[in-house]
């Protein structure tokens, strides 16, 4: 039997050639042998007893899997807008320089790998990369050619972080250089809670009783989407089937959002908790924490918390001494795919399929995960449960605005003085928030990330809330001196990149409104093009088929709405019969040049 | 008053989509009743006599013949229509644009099994229209109002077209006209 057959036999009966657990089996197979390729497919077909098909299909979606060797170390270049404002374009010629090669290339000795990928999270410390798991941070293009002269040297990516972060970035299970930059704590989530507290509360009431708790105190999910947790809880526990789950959403894939990292560096433990008290409620005994692939670097640390959280009898059998409730939680990678935080992707990836949205009905809360009744939440919302429960639904319901109780994390990055994670009561008006972060001059704010909108300075007093602008948490600055038809390309740039494909409207209609910003950005538009924006945006959003397509043409619109007097500066009406957007003398050069003759029906 | 004026051209197409224009059958004489062709291959008229309401396009553009002929329409046509699958995606001549351009004169003209051509010279007379460096559908050379789908569309799907704009009335396209799977 050869070493790949061997090993992937092994790995396979690691997850007991369980083909749901197949994110796992190929990430382990691609950790030892470097990709999983083309006869390792088959050996894990063949081990869990599927079709190779199924196995290629999972490992050719997601960007961090490969069927192909690539270098032993892959340097992974943050493509996202912030780090571009922040010097990532020369930093990337640095490397290139350094390593000799382009990015998208190998080094002849296959060492070394250089790529984009989309936000990892760092907008506050950009430009950053990701070398294998590790992170590192503000990069310039000095360090850019000490990185690749140190992993030369060493071949070793953790001997790239000399100084360490602050908190748990610097415990021995993290050993990272990134920062919390937590600017501004509030009493709900960047608070203290001696570890089964809430839970403790919780488990004195029966699980109906926390239902109404958390329904009383009108909690919405911290996601995006802003549904009441109380109820999807409700209908979660009232679905048919015995076995039921709970999922945390940790795949904070929106460029500009990364306050689930800090909350998963510094309060892991309330995280936990609030999933413990969520599989109370709902009747589950298992959770998962679907982490996404860039927050690697975090797992042995959160692996270490579940122990610890175990051995306090805070989970696994008989939580808490609790008669009946048994409740433990485990950790599912993402592979870098930021559809997979739409939650029925996320729950295909957790199932070990490609991260392709599901059709609804039926919803999770009937049918989820492997058809079991599931839960999905996002990590700052268990952060709320358990303190709802430790604190009480109405001591809770005081704080924020009506509609919104409750605060809100912010992950504020950009042209401003401190970026970092502010934890606000809901309501507060954005030019406050503005004011406290130093950007009191911003000429745009995309709030709520790409997927949000953005704004300008006629909008600064409303308040952020779900009622008026609503936002995951994202806040991205832009100063005057910023192209905001520029952000919009790189923000399409990215819903291309990130769309599963599956729906025409959303892999074709985002191609589209690319192309036409960019035609509008090299003085190719027309003032026919804006209408032709806005028709094309609505169509993407009233028919593509999950939340990405429904949203990926916001920016586009925010940006005609906010911003129209800079899109029609950048127009001009149509000079003849041909469009600007088709030159004759490109279509006609490469042919002249071949047959030695110029046109003369098109002289130049 | 003078009758609206329409015009036909058939760029990189197959005449297929001209065929299904004749193919309104008797209703033709309908069509002469609200209409006159002006420049078509139709009634052999070559060049414009004047202003046209509509122009109907079939094929896209690989030489440079064709995008003088579409600029031409555009110039003189209020509305101009792209019919058939050729005009609104390529068609079939699109498949070149997936070859480099060398490779398809070289296999045209040089090294395909039916070529005599000792010289190795390229056809280079100035009366033939150089080819573009790919097929262009009609709406990335000049503004296109609108597309009839289809290879090529069904005569009455036509019929229903021009008789809408030329009445201005809401075309009135039954299911089984624009189903094309
Ligand atoms: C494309 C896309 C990406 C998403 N990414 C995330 C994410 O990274 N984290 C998250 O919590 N929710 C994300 N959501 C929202 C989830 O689908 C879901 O609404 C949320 O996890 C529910 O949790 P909540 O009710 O606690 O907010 C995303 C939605 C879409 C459409
Ligand atoms: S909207 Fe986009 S991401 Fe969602 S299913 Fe369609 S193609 Fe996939
Ligand atoms: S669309 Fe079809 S019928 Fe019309 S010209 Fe092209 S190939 Fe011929």
């Amino acid at each position: 039997m050869s070493e790949l057959e061997q090993g992937i036999r092994q790995i396979c009966a690691t997850f007991h050639n369980d083909k749901s657990r197949m994110m796992d089996i190929v990430q382990a197979v691609q950790a030892r042998f470097g990709c999983v390729s083309s006869v390792a497919l088959d050996l894990i077909a063949k081990a869990v007893g599927t079709a190779r098909v199924e196995v290629e299909s999972t490992v050719s979606f997601y960007t961090f899997l490969t069927d192909q060797p690539k270098g032993k170390i892959v340097i992974r270049l943050c493509s996202d807008v912030i780090d571009e404002m922040f010097g990532m374009g020369p930093v990337a010629r640095a490397f290139e320089d350094a390593l000799g090669i382009k990015v998208g290339q190998t080094t002849p000795d296959g060492a070394i790998t250089l790529e984009w990928t989309a936000c990892i999270g760092m907008c506050d410390q950009a430009p950053a990369a990701i070398i294998n798991d590790t992170v590192v941070t503000y990069l310039s293009t000095d360090k850019a050619r000490e990185i690749v002269a140190e992993l030369r040297k060493s071949g070793d990516p953790r001997k790239l972080v000399h100084r360490l972060g602050d908190g748990h970035n610097a415990h021995p299970l993290v050993r990272s250089m990134v920062h919390n930059s937590i600017r501004r704590k509030g009493p709900v989530v960047f608070a203290d809670l001696p570890p089964g507290s809430a839970l403790r509360k919780a488990l004195a009431m029966s699980p109906v009783e926390v239902i109404r708790d958390v329904k009383t105190s009108r909690l919405r999910g911290r996601g995006g989407a802003g549904f009441p947790a109380g109820m999807k809880w409700e209908f979660t526990r009232q679905s048919e089937g015995e076995r039921k789950i709970v999922i945390c959403n940790a795949d904070e894939g929106e460029p500009g959002t990364f306050k689930d990292r800090v909350i998963l560096t510094e309060y892991a433990d309330l995280l936990f908790e609030g999933m413990a008290i969520a599989g109370y409620a709902i009747g589950a005994k298992e959770g998962i924490l679907y982490l996404r692939g860039e927050y690697a670097y975090m797992r042995p640390l959160l692996d270490h918390i579940l122990q610890v959280r175990r051995d306090a009898g805070l989970l696994g059998r008989e939580v808490c001494g609790k008669r009946g409730f048994d409740f433990d939680i485990r950790i599912q990678l993402g592979a870098g795919a930021y559809v997979c935080g739409e939650e029925t992707s996320l729950i295909s990836s957790c199932e070990g399929l490609r991260g392709d949205p599901k059709n609804r009905p039926p919803f999770p809360a009937q049918k989820g995960y492997l058809g079991c009744p599931t839960s999905v939440n996002n990590v700052e919302t268990y952060c709320c449960v358990a303190r709802i429960l430790d604190r009480g639904p109405g001591w809770f319901a005081e704080i924020g605005s009506k509609g919104s109780p409750g605060t809100k994390l912010f992950s504020v990055s950009g042209d401003c003085a401190s970026p970092g994670v502010y934890e606000y009561p809901f309501g507060v008006k954005l030019i406050e928030l503005l004011r406290d972060v130093g950007a009191e001059d911003a000429a745009a704010v995309q709030v709520g990330g790409p997927s949000g909108h953005l704004v300008g300075p006629a909008d600064y007093n409303r308040s952020l809330e779900y009622d008026d602008l609503a936002t995951g948490g994202s806040i991205v600055i832009f100063n005057k001196d910023r192209n905001v038809v520029h952000v919009v390309r790189k923000y399409l740039e990215f819903f291309v990149e990130e769309s599963c494909g599956y729906c025409t409207p959303c892999r074709v209609g985002n191609v589209l409104l690319l192309q036409k910003i960019e035609d509008i950005l090299h003085g190719r538009g027309t003032p026919a093009d804006l209408a032709y924006l806005e028709q094309l945006a609505k169509t993407v959003k009233v028919t593509s088929r999950c939340g990405l397509g429904q949203t990926s043409p916001n920016p586009v619109l925010s940006l005609l709405k906010s911003f129209r007097p800079v899109l029609e500066a950048l127009v001009k009406p149509q000079a003849d019969e041909f469009l600007p957007t088709f030159d004759i003398r490109a279509a006609l050069g490469s042919t002249e040049d071949l047959i030695g003759r110029k046109s003369v029906v098109f002289t130049p | 008053m003078a009758k609206p004026k329409v015009a036909t051209a058939s760029l990189a197409g197959c005449f297929g989509c001209h065929m299904s224009i004749l193919d309104i059958d008797e209703r033709i004489l309908q069509l002469i009743e609200l209409v006159d062709f002006d420049k078509s291959p139709v009634d052999d008229i070559k060049e414009f006599t004047g202003r046209c309401a509509v122009g109907l396009i079939e094929g896209g553009c690989c030489n440079e013949e064709n995008v003088r002929v579409l600029k031409d329409f555009r110039k003189h046509c209020d509305i101009l229509i792209s019919v058939g699958e050729c005009a609104i995606c390529g068609g079939i001549p699109a498949m070149r644009n997936t070859i480099p351009l060398k490779e398809c004169m070289d296999e045209a003209y040089r090294n395909g099994p039916s070529v005599y051509n000792p010289t190795g010279v390229y056809p280079n007379d100035p009366a033939l229209p150089l080819v573009l460096n790919k097929v262009y559908p009609c709406h990335e050379v000049v503004k296109i109002d609108y597309h009839l789908q289809g290879c090529p569309p069904p005569a009455d799907t036509i019929w229903q077209a021009l008789v809408a704009l030329l009445t201005n009335k809401p075309m009135d396209l039954p299911y089984e006209l624009i189903k094309y799977d």
